[in-house]
């Protein structure tokens, strides 16, 4: 990612910022959709299926606050962006939020005038190796001497030669301009291991010629920590987006999910009928900005995070990827949902 | 001027500047050299102004900061803790590396299917034809590729490596050879072959005299390679053979020991040496058949056997037509080696170009590409127009 390019853009187009408007709400309103900024494909985060259609986790976020801001989840328009103009695109205006597998930085959230509304996936760099071929090898700390593909320019080749360095250990860098020309040397088996954020292994794991031969290794050498962000400056946007998050841990939490949510509106539990918003004088909705029942539509539209999780990249997918630190807080992971109340 | 005096002869008119040839021309050269300086110095502030306004660092100060990533293959010692500058050049030297080694394969392939074209024998003729015609006609990525995913990578893997004799082993990791260790009193080996070449020069002018006194003729070739390969071994019987060699052993992922030719350094070898061959082929018989059929009817009348003929007569005439087109191509098999990034071989392009990406320098990067791709053809060509210098007619 050239960070020239990016605060050159930045640069620029805080200019042109002034042509999005300062209150995004009611410009989605006015449009009747949501422009969202996606990946241009990765599977399992935001990727087009054989019908066309967009899916994975990153896709489901940005149709859950277009059900929380029109109760319908289909009214949202994807922008396929690359990594170097993603956070040019979100500047000026091009789409009201980036939700595009982007790692919440320091420099991301001052230098380029971005906010972070939450981690909607905790990642890390890791390792895969085919156990075909090493069966030997449980652990990134065996890899001493091995070959290893990784893309150049990235944080993931310097995060590679630091944690080598750190545990005194050799290796032999493989190192390509492209994803597709490091995916096709590993798979030729030119190097011994595959090293990028974890996500990804699962994704390029998809891409060989046999996946199940390929482990990931347990090992997490660097925090990336994904989710969606929007241009500073839109506090009430940002407020939307930020509680769009914190409700679909909260319905998870709550064992609300796209199934039961009708049945639920009856419950006794008053925390489960403020959160569903059919509490009596309940004004948490309005005072967002949306209607009351904002939360039930988010759930009707694409169930709770569980459900988002389970469905693009856990179980009930391709990828397999185990919750762990993506796990709620309730059962030993990091996602913690603010209280709605 | 309606009325004019005849002007005394042996003095022109002066004529007003406007209409002066001389003037106009001095003019309009001042004018353009102005203007291309106007429109540099435009470029160069314009530049500088936009990057002090986005608060970019600028100045190569930027090279003495560490590096923090890790290199594949390198001449000189290098680490993650060295600096961008280190890494710099060691992407230099890779570049020259495959540069130099590739224009000396290339040269030798060119010239065997260059007279493999004027061959006698059909099968030969026509086997050159079609490389020099296949070749020529893939653009040189698509040869790398071929040879680093079509050939190299259905190499086996490790634990089933070819075997080759001396332990050396071929798979898909590379080529992997003994490495040979020099022992106590190695110099004398180094010594015997400076002598043997010494010895050769001197032989070869003795002999050169002799035949200009004499006419007889002297074996001055096997002569050299007797003694260039006799006294290195000389040196080593005397210095109680100093040898041993480190052999490859099999590890837990890849062979250790001994020195291994990466298969990224091979593919882009073969493929940058076997696409230029295919131009030079055509260059060499561009050079033989542009020498006169009367040279080899002459030749012939002054009873010299062919092989003679070739050697004193045909080779050194082709030579004048061969070497300057030959500049040209080993020029592009330089500037094609940058294409090294499509197969991950570290070369000064894939090098730089992570050092660009890690510290947003573009404009200092491209400024050193610039200077260093510069500075390697400049090379090539002074070497060449010394060497074509040497080659040409001499009229006395």
């Amino acid at each position: 990612m050239n960070k020239a390019k990016v605060i050159l853009g930045a640069a620029v187009l805080g200019l042109m910022a002034g042509a999005a408007s300062a209150d995004t709400l009611d410009d989605v309103k006015a449009k009747g959709f949501l422009q969202c900024g996606v990946n241009t494909g990765l599977a399992g985060f935001s990727s087009p299926n054989d019908k066309g259609e967009w899916t994975g986790l990153d896709v489901d976020f940005c149709r859950a606050v277009a059900a929380a801001v029109f109760g319908d989840a289909t009214k949202v328009k994807f922008t396929p962006l690359s990594a170097k103009d993603r956070f040019t695109a979100l500047q000026s205006g091009e789409v009201d939020i980036l939700s595009r597998n982007t790692t919440w930085t320091i420099n991301r959230d001052t230098a380029l005038g971005l906010n972070f509304a939450g981690v909607t996936y905790y990642d890390g760099q890791g390792f895969m190796v085919n156990s075909k071929k090493l069966p030997g090898i449980t652990s990134a700390l065996q890899l001493s001497g091995a070959a290893i593909c990784v893309q150049s320019g990235t944080t993931t080749e310097l995060n590679l030669a630091d944690y080598f360095k750190a545990n005194k250990m050799e290796y032999t860098p493989v190192v390509f301009e492209k994803f597709e020309e490091a995916n096709a040397a590993y798979d030729a088996g030119r190097c011994d291991a595959y090293t990028t954020d974890q996500s990804g292994l699962y994704a390029v794991r998809l891409q060989m010629s046999a996946p199940d031969d390929h482990v990931v290794l347990p090992e997490i050498i660097s925090k990336e920590p994904l989710g969606p962000s929007v241009r500073q400056g839109d506090d009430k946007w940002f407020d939307i987006v930020k509680w769009t998050y914190f409700a679909l841990l909260n319905t998870e939490e709550a064992g609300i999910t796209q199934a039961n949510v009708e049945e639920m509106k009856s419950t006794e539990n008053p925390d489960l009928r403020r959160l569903l918003g059919v509490e009596a004088d309940t004004k948490i909705g309005t005072d967002l900005g949306l209607t009351n029942d904002w939360v039930v539509n988010i759930v009707k539209g694409v169930g709770n995070y569980g459900e988002i999780f389970e469905r693009n990249v856990g179980t009930g997918s391709p990828l397999k990827i185990a919750r762990g630190a993506n796990a709620l807080w309730t059962k030993g992971g990091l996602q913690y949902g603010m209280p709605i109340r | 001027m309606a009325t004019q005096d005849v002007l005394p002869a042996g003095r022109t008119e002066k004529v007003s500047l406007l209409y002066d040839p001389r003037a106009r021309s001095i003019f309009f050269q001042l004018l353009i050299v102005a203007l291309l300086v106007l429109g540099g110095w435009w470029i160069v502030d314009n530049t500088i102004e936009n990057l002090r306004r986005s608060n970019i660092q600028t100045g190569f100060a930027f090279l003495r900061g560490r590096a923090g990533f890790d290199i594949l293959t390198s001449l000189i010692p290098y680490s993650s803790d060295s600096t961008f500058g280190r890494a710099i050049v060691v992407g230099v030297l890779n570049t020259a590396l495959v540069a130099v080694t590739g224009i000396i394969a290339a040269t030798i392939i060119g010239f065997l299917v260059g007279i493999g074209r004027l061959s006698q024998n059909w099968l030969i003729r026509k086997l050159a034809t079609v490389y020099v015609e296949l070749f020529r006609n893939i653009p040189p990525l698509l040869v790398i590729l071929f040879w680093y995913q079509g050939v190299l990578a259905l190499l086996p893997n490790v634990r089933d490596s070819y075997s080759l004799p001396f332990s050396s082993y071929l798979n898909n990791r590379g080529f992997y050879l003994p490495m040979p260790i020099w022992g106590e009193g190695s110099w004398l080996v180094l010594a015997g072959l400076v002598l043997g070449v010494v010895f050769s020069w001197f032989v070869a002018r003795w002999a050169r005299a002799r035949q200009m006194e004499t006419g007889q003729q002297f074996p001055v070739m096997w002569t050299s390679v007797a003694l260039v390969v006799g006294m290195p071994l000389l040196g080593f019987v005397l210095a109680g053979f100093p040898l041993t060699f480190d052999i490859p052993q099999k590890g837990t992922f890849n062979l250790t020991g001994g020195t291994n030719i990466k298969p990224e350094f091979l593919s882009l070898l073969l493929a940058l040496s076997f696409y230029t061959a295919a131009f030079i082929a055509e260059i060499v018989r561009a050079g033989i058949m542009g020498v006169p059929r009367g040279q080899t009817e002459a030749y012939s009348a002054l009873g010299l056997r062919s092989s003679q003929g070739l050697r004193l007569v045909i080779i050194p005439q082709a030579m004048r037509i061969i070497i300057p087109p030959l500049t040209s191509q080993y020029l592009n098999l330089t500037k094609n080696s940058s294409l090294a990034v499509a197969i991950g071989y570290p070369d000064l392009y894939a090098i730089g170009g992570t050092i660009l990406n890690q510290t947003g320098q573009a404009i200092e990067v491209v400024v050193i590409f610039m200077c260093v791709y510069l500075s390697l053809s400049i090379l090539t060509s002074l070497f060449m127009n010394w060497f074509n210098g040497k080659m040409a007619l001499k009229e006395r």
